[in-house]
């Protein structure tokens, strides 16, 4: 890319014009280069489009046309009857209030606590406790579920939490190592003149905590909600595990049925899949620019 | 002062509850006896053997597709916000459903364009067959957890100044050189990171193939964390919790590594 363009410049002209000729051959080799890469990752996509496709395609098929399981022909015509019988035999309306629940709950909890333990532990930074508990919930990030599902499966059986409660407050303590990790990062950047000069003034830790630091802090709550949000509305293994009673099953879960009583009404289950999706992909669509600054950040902890 | 005292111990407190789960009392009290016959029971020892060879396949497949990726989104590009929203949204949907939709496609869709192209090596579904249901696995988790890695590696790309490449341009260095002697060296540390994270992860791989072929055929394709799960519901229940502990020190060891590694890289 870079090499016609020395090429062009050293071999033609004299020294002085070299530089005033690099602009336009550079440019059209970059527009060149643009063209081709953004064909070359045009064509990757549709690695990632096909079974989004797939699934379109299928949900809005009628009944007979989808039984011979071809998918890349388009529906004709569009039908919605897969999608009114997945809404009767996946009782959506309650599954999706299950998941909204306990995605709602997740997302507080895991916002709420992480807060205030990373201000804890960022302002109480030289004292040994603080540290060595900080230290001690990022431990827990080196924890798969698999590994404490069992034990866990009986403590909420025992506790009375095989329900969507006890995977609420699961998917909370799961995301509070990565979230203090994110909140405690995002404090150490933050000025603490503030916070002294509000003391000064008489106000009291809560006070300064909820009226200073946690709007200020809001950016990051927004990147550390959206995170919860994702883990804990595709979350399979968890609630699959924990909750005991199927009518209160979350949405991922109940998609399981589609394998096993009704795996012939292909029309039926992608329509399914799709209602189960589109929260998750719409709620990332809206607030992707949270999701990239997250990532960038936490990546270069 | 006052609030954290009551806040912090009821973060603490909630924490202590959960990692008691862990329930180390259980194979102690048990014994030694259930770890004997782990090693020796083909079923686990085959497990393991999936779960690792999955995770290294993955591993390469899931660096390679990022990295690529990830250059090609931070170079001059077209359309670059609509393309790399397209290219994360492997990741914000559920990995059941994702395997389910696969499930499909390879069961139906891909026999069905080997039929009409003539291709007889697809008109077989690949899952069917327990010499290459792994491949599948493979492929559909390297699918969720490449925009992962990929956004670590843009993250890495953009900590690259820009002035070394066009000294490196002036001295007429190709852009395969440029990214051998240049962007890997400089990069070096988010491939470590993206590796050992992504071994963590594939290691635990449950929900894809649960959603793919549910082990099977047969038990072709059962990771450990399946035989963990499987195990509680045969009621074999303290012999898979011997497992779980196996598998805990596995992880444990991986990210004692992953310290190990990127503390000596900070420093370099």
């Amino acid at each position: 890319m870079t090499l016609p363009s020395t090429k062009a410049g050293g071999a033609t002209t004299p020294a002085g014009k070299n530089t005033a000729r690099r602009v336009p051959p550079g440019a059209g080799d970059s527009g060149r280069g643009r063209w081709s890469t953004t064909l070359i990752l045009v064509l990757c996509s549709a690695v990632v489009i096909l079974p989004f496709y797939v699934s379109v395609s299928m949900a809005f098929k009628s009944g007979e046309q989808a039984v011979d399981g071809e998918a890349f022909t388009p529906p004709s015509p569009w039908s919605t009857e897969g999608f009114v019988q997945a809404w009767a035999l996946t009782d959506f309306p309650r599954a999706f209030a299950v998941s909204i629940l306990i995605t709602a709950v997740t997302v507080t909890g895991t916002v709420l606590v992480s807060a205030m333990a990373s201000y804890a532990i960022s302002r109480n930074w030289d004292r040994k406790f603080f540290r060595w508990s900080f230290y001690y919930l990022l431990s827990a990030m080196f924890l798969p579920f698999p590994v404490l599902a069992l034990s866990q499966v009986k403590l909420t059986g025992m506790a009375g939490l095989a329900n969507p409660a006890g995977v609420a407050l699961l998917h909370i303590m799961f995301q509070l190592s990565f979230s203090t990790l994110l909140f405690t990062a995002f404090l150490r950047s933050l000025p603490q003149e503030l916070e002294e000069s509000a003391r000064m003034d008489g106000a009291t830790t809560s006070f300064t905590f909820w009226r200073i630091v946690f709007p200020l802090m809001a950016p990051m709550s927004a990147t550390v909600g959206i995170f919860a949000f994702l883990k804990s509305w595709n979350d399979f293994m968890m609630p699959s595990m924990i909750i005991e009673d199927p009518s209160l099953q979350t949405l991922p879960v109940i998609q399981e049925i589609f394998q096993t009583q009704f795996s012939n009404d292909y029309h039926v289950s992608f329509a399914s899949y799709l209602m189960a999706m589109a929260p998750a992909v719409i709620a990332y669509v809206i607030s992707q620019r949270w999701v990239m600054s997250g990532l960038t950040q936490g990546a270069v902890k | 002062m006052f609030s954290l005292s009551i806040t912090l111990p009821a973060v603490m407190g909630i924490f202590y509850s959960f990692t008691d789960s862990i329930g180390f009392g259980e194979y102690e009290f048990v014994g030694l006896t259930n770890y004997a016959v782990m090693f020796s029971d083909p079923a686990i020892l085959s497990a393991y053997g999936f779960t690792l060879g999955v995770a290294l396949c993955t591993v390469v497949l899931v660096n390679i597709a990022a990295l690529g990726l990830a250059l090609g989104l931070t170079s001059r590009i077209r359309a670059r916000t609509t393309l790399r929203t397209v290219f994360v949204l492997p990741m914000v949907v559920s990995g059941i459903i994702i395997a389910f939709v696969f499930q499909f496609v390879f069961s139906h869709t891909l026999p069905a364009a080997g039929q009409a192209l003539g291709i007889g090596a697809l008109e077989q579904s690949i899952l069917a067959d327990p010499n290459l249901a792994w491949i599948a696995v493979v492929l559909v988790t390297a699918w969720q957890a490449t925009p992962q890695a990929m956004l670590i590696y843009i993250a890495g790309l953009m900590t690259v100044p820009k002035d070394v490449y066009e000294a490196a341009g002036i001295d007429g260095a190709s852009g395969w050189q440029q990214l051998r002697n240049i962007t890997l060296p400089l990069i070096s540390g988010f491939v470590l990171i993206n590796v050992i994270i992504g071994f963590k992860d594939f290691l635990s791989t449950y929900e894809i193939i649960v959603g793919l072929t549910d082990g099977g055929p047969g038990t072709a394709t059962r990771s450990v964390a399946m035989a963990i799960f499987a195990g509680f519901e045969d009621g074999d229940y303290a012999y898979q919790m011997a497992n779980s502990t196996i598998f805990f020190l596995i992880t444990l060891a991986i990210a004692l590594v992953q310290l190990r590694l990127t503390r000596g890289n900070a420093r370099v």
